[in-house]
């Protein structure tokens, strides 16, 4: 601990800003004024689609290790987090100071508008892949997850379990899938988006005919499926499949051999966030060795900081074929995407 | 002092204007307007033939005409069984069917999910073990049209059944003795006299189950989607999806308007102007029919009908707000504080809902009786000329459903010069506006109990209008004042049509909250808090019961759909 922290001081006197060649600020620490100016705002708005069994005990880790700031979790589905942020700031409503969604297209948009604040830290600058950040600073991806496919043991013999998205269609699963929804879930828009590029819409236009049980959020199937609600999830956040797994529910987690949707997390800073100490000490905390750490303990997802190992008994990311994400893409095809879904599956 | 009645009336108009005239007119004008506010009539075009709207459309008539069908079919013989015959325990199943209704539709529904989706369902699971069955077998299938239109019947009979028993007990018993005494057996004189005495009453009834289930947000989000399929109310919510296509929601809005104004005016045709069929004068106690062998059977099934709205959804929910998973039945091993821990302890919303909730049922029953007491103090003694225009104002919002309110609200106060939007106010003015009819209604059959030469004496002796008001009508009409609060109360906390496309981030209440916890399926949370719901709903109730507002209740539960 004492290490690091002696590390990170240490940076903060380095040159970074002759390094950068993008319009990102340079990068900052943890300081003791960051940390008094954020207790004197006393609370922090964020705004997430990560579940609330991740979200919710995160935020409890950062009230512990820095008392007397209160953590707000808004949690809804991406999609529906994107519509209510575009609502809040077309009516000069300013309340959320971190956000962070499963739709990385989402900050395309939001930087374009301008809504995103540049804040950098040395963590992001030093362990986080350039590719996981944008170069202006305004965003950086926070962790990685997957949207897996899941069968429960008690209903599905694993011999009989699909291998793959085109094993879904077959008609002995007819009534036995349960599915999240591009319109709210952010997760599922992204991995509709690579689903659809890779096998094309035929093949959403065949799985509305297995009289799939339709569910708004990517965590709800996780759930459903604990339920025994339904045999077999679809899609849905692969890291609620293995935590509810290893609290000894019967779940298989199946990585399709067509490829797995791979979802990144990006956070950032708002520019009108209502206490901006606040915003930066809990986004430079989420981004920091301990704050990786909580969530790859916690949830397993994959983290975005490279000095931070991946859950053990999980499997590793480079060892799951997963399909490529374009948010650029997804960012201009969203609307077409939900419309076309919504007239598949009639929801 | 002044006299103050002449622009209390002003401002009292002026409110109303901007509680109801504004939204309902943002409302037309943004259904007759593209995207770019250029006149149109391509929203009802759309409307009319674009099958997302017109399969929503016809579903939703299909699912309010079988609900009213279901409705009077059960609410009918069970309220002529509590009013009419000897059967054993009548007096608890009239309380209880009216107890049932403090459970908001969309809480039920979500119950309802717990009991009976196809595999999770407990009773689904039960009948398997049962009948020995495998486990892709199903006995219901909640998430279906049928499923869907059983659980709004289960919590839209009840209005019902309170309409027809009061009738049946305010009808003169002469008619039927005569009946009998002129040789006709029991059945003859229910068949000849009680049935078309009461048909007047059961047809407004059906009327009342039919807007319930055509204007029912709660219920239908929650089922119908993982159904797959849309009503009206699910296709609006749904159109302030990113991005929102406000004109297409206000289009949409406008034949549940429409066709809530139609059925009203056909409700008042069916009931007369008087509310009830009542003919008038004292007449003696209706007598008791004799069930003799049946007197069992009939509790029994009384019993069986009110396990659909109360007693199992009731199990279910204290199931899985102790359980780690809502599908498995607890035991003594594996009860758990789990999902309290998590409600109130870690999830940061709660507090937040809560306070709200509170904040805006409190301001909204204070207000709203305010209001209504004002506004029913000057038409009842017809203080002002104009206040016949007041009575109409004040009883408009019955013709406006939950969810239209809130897209007229959101189209009117997301712009100057009043951007309300984001703030707790919208909320009070959607609820207030909501609740102002119920309110209004029984404060003002409350006055016209006091007799006006009370108020004149005062008025003589030199006391000004709201001096009268303040210390001569208010305390003789304070039980109906307290009651009339806590009911407003009650609706406002259950409310969920009108909060959900109004409320931001920071102006969460209770119910928006479980809403949001249905999206991601949260449903320990889910359970932990409607219980919560109901128990402060419960409370509140019983202390508005003893002041004697009880006979209002159906009436004043009518307007509180989710």
């Amino acid at each position: 601990m004492i290490g690091r922290r002696t590390l990170l001081g240490a940076a903060a006197l380095l040159p970074l800003g002759a390094k950068v060649v993008s319009a990102a600020p340079p990068a900052e620490t943890i300081t003791p004024a960051l940390i008094e100016a954020a207790k004197k705002e006393g609370k922090v708005s964020y705004y997430t689609a990560m579940d609330l069994s991740v979200a919710e005990p995160m935020a409890k880790a950062f009230e512990a290790k820095f008392p007397g700031i209160k953590v707000a979790v808004e949690r809804t589905g991406a999609e529906r987090l994107f519509n209510r942020l575009a609502q809040e700031t077309a009516s000069n409503i300013k309340r959320c100071d971190v956000v962070n969604s499963s739709d990385a297209a989402h900050f395309i948009t939001w930087k374009r508008e301008g809504w995103l604040q540049p804040y950098v830290t040395v963590d992001i600058a030093e362990n986080v892949a350039p590719e996981m950040r944008d170069p202006d600073g305004t965003f950086v991806n926070q962790r990685t997850h997957l949207s897996a496919m899941a069968f429960h043991i008690g209903l599905v013999k694993p011999e009989d379990a699909p291998k793959g998205f085109n094993d879904l269609l077959n008609p002995k699963y007819a009534g036995k899938l349960v599915k999240g929804h591009p319109g709210y879930s952010g997760t599922i828009m992204t991995a509709t988006h690579q689903i659809a590029r890779e096998l094309g819409w035929g093949y959403f236009e065949k799985l509305a005919k297995q009289k799939v049980m339709q569910v708004q959020s990517a965590t709800e199937p996780p759930k459903k499926l604990e339920a025994g609600e339904r045999a077999i999830a679809v899609d849905g956040s692969d890291y609620l499949f293995w935590m509810a797994r290893e609290r000894g529910v019967p779940i298989e987690v199946v990585y399709p051999v067509e490829g797995t949707p791979l979802i990144s997390n990006p956070m950032a800073v708002f520019k009108a966030a209502p206490n901006p100490g606040a915003a930066r000490l809990l986004f430079a905390w989420i981004m920091s060795g301990e704050g990786q750490e909580f969530l790859v303990n916690l949830s397993g997802q994959y983290p975005a900081n490279l000095k931070v190992k991946a859950k053990a008994g999980r499997p590793p990311l480079s060892s799951i074929k997963t399909l490529r994400e374009d948010p650029a893409e997804v960012e201009k095809m969203a609307d077409e995407i939900k419309t076309k879904y919504a007239r598949i599956f009639k929801v | 002092m002044p006299d103050l009645s002449r622009p209390i009336l002003v401002a009292v108009t002026a409110l109303l204007a901007v509680m109801i005239v504004l939204p309902m007119g943002w409302l037309i004008a943004y259904s007759l307007s593209d995207k770019q506010g250029a006149a149109t009539l391509g929203n009802f075009v759309t409307l009319f033939t674009d099958p997302s709207f017109v399969d929503p459309l016809i579903t939703t008539l299909i699912i309010a005409v079988s609900v009213s069908a279901i409705c009077c079919i059960v609410a009918a013989p069970l309220g002529w069984l509590v009013a009419r015959t000897d059967m054993p325990l009548r007096r608890v199943v009239r309380t209880l069917v009216m107890a049932s209704l403090v459970t908001p539709p969309f809480v039920g529904a979500i119950a309802w999910e717990m009991l009976a989706a196809p595999n999770s369902g407990l009773l689904n699971q039960l009948w398997r073990s049962l009948a020995g069955m495998p486990s892709d077998e199903a006995l219901f299938d909640i998430y279906s049209l049928t499923g869907l239109i059983f659980v709004i019947a289960c919590y839209t009979f009840p209005y019902v059944f309170i309409l027809v028993a009061n009738a049946l007990d305010r009808m003169p018993g002469e008619l039927e003795d005569a009946s009998s005494m002129l040789g006709a057996r029991t059945w003859q004189t229910a068949r000849r006299i009680t049935v078309p005495l009461a048909l007047p009453t059961l047809l407004a009834g059906a009327l009342v189950a039919f807007l319930q289930a055509l204007n029912l947000f709660g219920s239908p989000a929650i089922l119908a989607i993982p159904a797959g399929f849309h009503t009206l109310t699910t296709r609006i919510w749904s159109l302030f999806q990113f991005p929102p296509k406000p004109e297409l929601a206000a289009a949409a809005s406008l034949p549940l308007l429409l066709l809530t104004i139609l059925l009203l005016r056909g409700q008042a045709l069916a009931l007369g102007r008087r509310g009830y069929a009542v003919l008038g004068g004292k007449y003696g106690e209706p007598r008791l029919v004799r069930l003799g062998g049946w007197r069992l059977p009939a509790a029994a099934l009384a019993l069986l009908v009110l396990a659909m709205p109360l007693f199992l959804p009731y199990a279910a929910l204290f199931n899985s707000a102790f359980s780690r998973v809502a599908s498995r039945l607890v035991t003594l091993d594996t009860i758990t504080l789990h999902n309290v821990r998590f409600t109130f302890l870690e999830l940061s919303s709660t507090l937040p809902a809560l306070k709200n909730t509170f904040l805006l049922a409190t301001l909204s029953a204070t207000l709203g009786a305010v209001l209504a007491l004002l506004i029913a103090y000057i038409v009842a003694r017809r203080a002002v000329t104009g206040h016949r225009v007041l009575a109409f104002l004040a009883t408009a919002p019955l013709a406006i459903p939950g969810i239209v309110l809130g897209v007229g609200l959101f189209l009117a106060y997301t712009r100057p010069p009043l951007t309300l939007y984001g703030t707790l106010w919208i909320l009070l003015i959607a609820f207030i506006t909501i609740e102002l009819p119920a309110a209004y209604q029984q404060l003002s059959s409350a006055f016209h109990a006091v007799h006006p030469e009370l108020e004149e004496a005062g008025r003589m002796l030199g006391a000004s209008r709201l001096r009268t008001l303040a210390d001569i009508t208010a305390p003789l009409l304070r039980s109906a004042v307290i009651a009339t609060w806590c009911f407003v109360f009650v609706a406002v906390i259950r409310e969920l049509s009108a909060a959900v496309i109004l409320f931001t981030s920071e102006t969460k209440v209770l119910s928006v909250l479980i809403f949001d916890l249905k999206e991601s399926g949260d449903v320990g949370a889910i359970a932990v808090l409607s219980l919560t719901m109901v128990a402060i709903t419960t409370v509140v109730v019983a202390v508005a019961n003893r002041f004697g507002g009880s006979r209002e209740a159906g009436r004043l539960h009518a307007r509180a759909a989710g």
